[in-house]
């Protein structure tokens, strides 16, 4: 069970929320040029670590943004929530 | 069977009966980890023991290890729900299911192992018009194929599931829904077990509570195993690890388009026989099945956020729950007794991934996400061919890593059962 900190709406419970998988994820900038493999990559494959992930979250049914939170995926601690646009926030420890 | 093992039949139990069931050998061999093996399976679940098996059996390799970092059978296979079914839309993947299927209906035979496979039936739930209108080409599908498969009404629901809310009033209507009758449920463990010990005594090692550290990798080929236990030379690994997919594969420098997630399972306190099917209601993300010892066995929908921590989230266990007592409101007042979860890994397809690799030598089953356990028999049996020849077997080619970078995904998201 999550308490997620919303920047926009304070701490609510998970309930509220959809997770919507890794975040930082970039667009290739020139998808024609881009190979199968490389647009196969971009669109499914994921990082899945065990330990801290950097994820988007949105807070459906409240504000309805979207925003980033750094999460431990054995521990569910979060250790950070920051906004979309954000580069990733240092808090230690790393997923293995 | 072979010679290294003792049979399980009434004469041997009553022999056995004789000396007060003191001298039963040990169902499967401890052995040492060697050095060197020709086949290394990491992940001692039913996919890794079903593996070493048929490169034992069907292929005449021995020289297998299957290395499980716990006990065999104690991860996933002992923490699903135990369903058996083949009942999917695509033929790719009706045809995959339907040969473990068949495996499943002759496995006590085969491998001389009471898996207790009682085939009930698996009836899925329509609540709204919808529903029946994509049931019926559901159905058709599947019956096109050759596989049993019938649509239900209401009526015939309501006889079949007397303590389903079907009234007119109730919060999720019935509208009717359809049967797989040859689907089933059995004891998970078994199946494990049955493998593990006809493995065994085909010569196969398993070696518990050995963790694989690392996989080298030389030149573009498998080299080795890196292991909490010893290093082991090979020139084959395959990994059956299922939630912890995309870790190993990056031992050996691939990457998966696999999420980790939680999926929670859960039993009532033993009641009497009231429940004779396996009834799903993919509407409201809840399944349930009475086991051999009286408990409803309740499973739903996945969490919905990426999770190695083997614990459901509140949140999808009362959403389950919510969803058993609306349909059955007579079970409101049974206990729940025990609640879990297990670490499964999804593709974007919700389809498995069964394959070859880049790296020579390295091979993968994976994605089986929410419906691995159903998949033992063929996922073994597949994988075990992909090994030896180098490339997929038939009924998996179409379930090949590079689907993704082809543009061919099976999209069986509605056919897993429930939303995940």
């Amino acid at each position: 069970m999550h308490i997620i900190d919303c920047p926009w709406c304070g701490p609510r419970s998970e309930d509220e929320f959809s997770c919507g998988g890794q975040s930082h994820i970039t667009r290739p900038a020139d998808p024609a040029a881009t190979s199968d493999t490389d647009w196969a990559g971009y669109l499914y494959t994921r990082d899945n670590p065990r330990g801290l992930h950097f994820e988007r979250w949105r807070h459906t049914f409240g504000c309805r943004q979207w925003f980033n939170v750094a999460r431990d995926t054995v521990t569910h601690e979060i250790h950070a929530v920051y906004r979309m646009g954000d580069p990733r926030p240092d808090v230690g420890g790393a997923g293995s | 069977m072979n010679a290294g093992m003792e049979t399980y039949s009434a004469f041997n139990l009553l022999r056995h009966a004789l000396s007060g069931h003191r001298n039963w050998p040990a169902s499967w061999r401890s052995p040492q980890l060697k050095s060197r093996y020709d086949v290394v399976i990491i992940g001692g679940g039913g996919h890794g023991l079903a593996t070493a098996y048929y490169l034992a059996k069907e292929h005449g390799i021995t020289n297998v290890a299957v290395l499980e970092k716990g006990w065999i059978g104690g991860g996933n296979t002992g923490r699903n729900t135990a369903v058996t079914r083949s009942n999917y839309f695509y033929p790719e993947s009706t045809r995959f299911y339907e040969h473990s299927l068949k495996r499943y209906e002759t496995m006590g035979r085969d491998l001389n192992y009471n898996i207790m496979f009682s085939q009930n039936g698996i009836i899925s739930l329509a609540t709204s018009r919808h529903d029946m209108e994509i049931y019926r080409r559901w159905v058709t599908s599947i019956q096109l194929q050759g596989v049993d498969c019938e649509v239900l009404s209401r009526d015939a629901i309501a006889e079949k599931v007397p303590l389903l809310n079907v009234s007119a009033s109730a919060r999720y209507p019935i509208y009717g829904g359809f049967l797989q009758s040859r689907a089933g449920i059995s004891r998970h463990d078994a199946v494990a077990w049955a493998y593990a010990r006809a493995a065994s005594a085909l010569g196969v090692d398993i070696v518990q509570n050995c963790e694989v550290t690392g996989i080298q990798v030389s030149d573009g080929s498998i080299t080795g195993v890196q292991t909490c236990l010893g290093d082991i030379r090979t020139d084959k690994v395959a990994s059956a690890v299922a939630g912890h997919s995309s870790l190993v594969a990056a031992m050996a420098g691939v990457s998966l388009p696999i999420v980790s997630q939680c999926l929670q399972a859960m039993v009532t306190e033993p009641v009497k026989p009231c429940f004779d099917h396996v009834v799903i209601c993919p509407a409201v993300h809840c399944y349930l099945s009475q086991s051999d010892r009286g408990e409803l066995v309740i499973g739903g929908g996945a969490d919905t956020h990426p999770s190695y921590g083997q614990r459901g989230s509140l949140p999808s266990t009362e959403a389950v729950l919510s969803a058993v007592v609306e349909l059955y409101p007579a079970f409101s007042r049974l206990k729940l007794m025990r609640q879990w979860g297990g670490t499964v890994d999804i593709a974007p397809d919700s389809s498995p991934i069964v394959s070859t690799t880049p790296v020579t030598g390295f091979y993968i089953s994976t994605g089986w996400g929410t419906g691995g356990y159903k998949a033992i028999p063929a996922g073994g049996e597949t994988l075990a061919h992909t090994i030896v020849h180098d490339q997929p077997h038939p009924l998996v080619e179409p379930f090949s890593l590079d689907r993704f970078a082809r543009g061919r995904l099976i999209d069986e998201g509605a056919a897993a059962g429930v939303a995940h």
